[in-house]
């Protein structure tokens, strides 16, 4: 059972990736009035697998005066750290690879062995611009974790809970049917004192930044954090091209880049994931029941059946994929910021204002109950 | 079965960390040895210690370990080494403290204990993880020395700011 989740994760990420991989070049390419790639397939769509394949031809090259060992192994150690994320998050009501009750905490755990990874990369390539660039990554990633982690915080503040699966199921119409949280109830604003009941209307007015509404605050800062996680423009200091040719991977060819692209694109599905289980309903559908309407109860399916895992599927990969269009979009909109005004943003814009979030959420969850 | 391989690799990593010469090397086999004690604690358990675990140390410490050395890593163009010194009281110091660990592992009377008569039932029970009684014994039973170790966290932060303060204008 492990092995068969960890290959359809497996395989799942990998066709995010790929599609992910052909938008990028089709939205950079509409933004910028060309037309992208548009010889391999209808409109260019197998651009994107014909360049892994020729990755997978290339010879991959060692550096001579590289530290062999590190290497080789700081691919496999990205990329590792960044799946094992993979592992906690759920993809449907009953589909979940590990479901372990500190899924959030895990997450960010696993992820910081991704830094170690980038050092090993970096001081391995025996370069000095991938030794600057990894040295930027790493730092730049370590500042960024405070206000994600604080958005975070905030989030599972509003839902007492650090399983995924459960922060899920408080934010859609099912929430009765998680175990211990039978009689548990959904309040409009998450104000019990207004006496509207939306446990039944569901969509969007049971997610968490509905919920409660400084969530959206920190949506936005999680948000921008995990731009510079995933080292995307406008944080892409670390592989800044103009002037560290492309940080700390600039060494490498062949299966070997792959696997760090495969790596850095996975981060981006995974932070995108993040977000949306956490702030925007996880896999519940948009759409609430109005009346006899009942749009929520006819886009969520039944649950353990296969109606159920499909819409949520859906909803989920359909959210994740809206917010790594933003993501795409972000990169060719804003210019690079500098090293200092990336920590200016960093300790003294996200950090106070995220800290005010994790005490409002403390506050308002005393009114949601 | 997986507790001896996790054992087996915190002792080989660890070992390999003491005796490498190679500053670098050692972080990293540090980080080997972390991610292995992590896995015995999951096996004992006590999910929420072994992901602190990874977060504190591999996530925090061992980066800052790298960094430092990687940036201090050729002064006057010379790989930095660690030297082997002190030899007499290391070996006196870790005889004796080997000595006093056998000691007491054999008289514990390890059978007796009672929670590992217990530790075949299902520990968790119906709680999925351990967080909840973490929280609720350092709001209550512990608070005291939560709040201390809090108190010295921020005043080594406080301490930290101060010496990397540019000094200059005073």
């Amino acid at each position: 059972m492990p092995m068969i989740a960890f290959l359809l994760t497996l395989m799942l990420l990998l066709g995010v990736v790929i599609v992910l991989a052909y938008a990028e070049r089709k939205v950079a390419a509409f933004m910028q009035d060309r037309l992208g790639p548009t010889e391999a397939g209808p409109y260019g769509s197998l651009q994107a697998v014909l360049d892994v394949l020729k990755l997978l031809q290339k010879e991959d090259i060692v550096p001579a005066l590289a530290d062999k060992g590190l290497f080789k192994l700081a691919p496999i150690l990205i990329f590792a750290a960044v799946f094992a994320g993979f592992a906690v998050i759920p993809i449907s009501p009953t589909l979940v690879p590990a479901g372990i009750g500190i899924g959030v905490f895990y997450l960010l755990a696993i992820i910081s062995l991704d830094v170690i990874g980038l050092l090993m990369a970096g001081w391995g390539s025996n370069n000095k611009y991938a030794m600057l660039g990894a040295m930027r990554s790493v730092a730049q990633i370590v500042s960024y974790e405070i206000p994600a982690g604080l958005a975070i915080l905030s989030a599972v503040m509003v839902c007492q809970s650090l399983d995924f699966q459960e922060i899920s199921y408080q934010q859609g119409v099912l929430m009765n049917a998680f175990p211990g949280m039978g009689y548990e109830t959904n309040w409009l604003f998450g104000i019990q004192a207004l006496g509207i009941d939306t446990t039944n209307i569901g969509g969007i007015t049971t997610w968490n930044i509905f919920r409660a509404p400084m969530l959206l605050v920190a949506f936005v800062i999680y948000f921008i954090a995990s731009l510079a996680e995933s080292n995307r423009a406008p944080f892409d200091i670390p592989e800044a091209e103009s002037e560290l040719v492309a940080g700390f991977h600039v060494e490498y060819s062949g299966f070997r880049f792959a696997v760090l692209f495969l790596a850095e694109y996975s981060m981006m599905v995974l932070v995108s994931l993040v977000a949306v289980i956490l702030f925007l309903g996880s896999w519940n559908t948009p759409l609430p029941n109005i009346g006899s309407i009942a749009l929520a109860n006819w886009t969520t399916g039944t649950i353990g059946e296969i109606s159920g895992n499909l819409w949520a599927a859906f909803w989920l990969i359909s959210k994740t994929f809206v917010l790594l269009f933003v993501q795409l979009w972000a990169r060719w909109t804003y210019p690079r910021l500098r090293v200092d005004q990336l920590m200016h943003l960093c300790w003294k814009v996200l950090t106070p204002v995220a800290l005010v979030i994790v005490l409002l959420a403390g506050i308002w969850r005393l009114l949601m109950i | 079965m997986l507790f001896y391989i996790f054992a087996l690799l915190a002792v080989l990593s660890g070992a390999y960390m003491v005796l490498t010469r190679n500053l670098l090397y050692a972080g990293f086999s540090l980080l080997v040895t972390l991610l292995s004690v992590a896995g015995i604690y999951v096996l004992l358990y006590a999910d929420f210690v072994a992901v602190t675990q990874l977060m504190v140390y591999v996530g925090g410490v061992l980066v800052l370990i790298l960094f430092g050395v990687m940036l201090s890593s050729r002064v006057h163009d010379q790989s930095v080494m660690s030297e082997s010194v002190n030899k007499v009281w290391g070996t006196v110091i870790t005889f004796l403290l080997i000595v006093g660990l056998c000691y007491t592992i054999l008289h514990a009377n390890l059978h007796m204990l009672p929670w590992l008569q217990t530790a075949d039932a299902d520990v968790l029970g119906p709680e999925k993880s351990t967080v909840h009684t973490i929280g609720i014994k350092l709001m209550t039973d512990f608070v005291v020395p939560f709040e201390v170790a809090s108190l010295l966290l921020l005043i080594a932060l406080m301490g930290a700011a101060y010496i990397a303060t540019d000094k200059q204008k005073v």
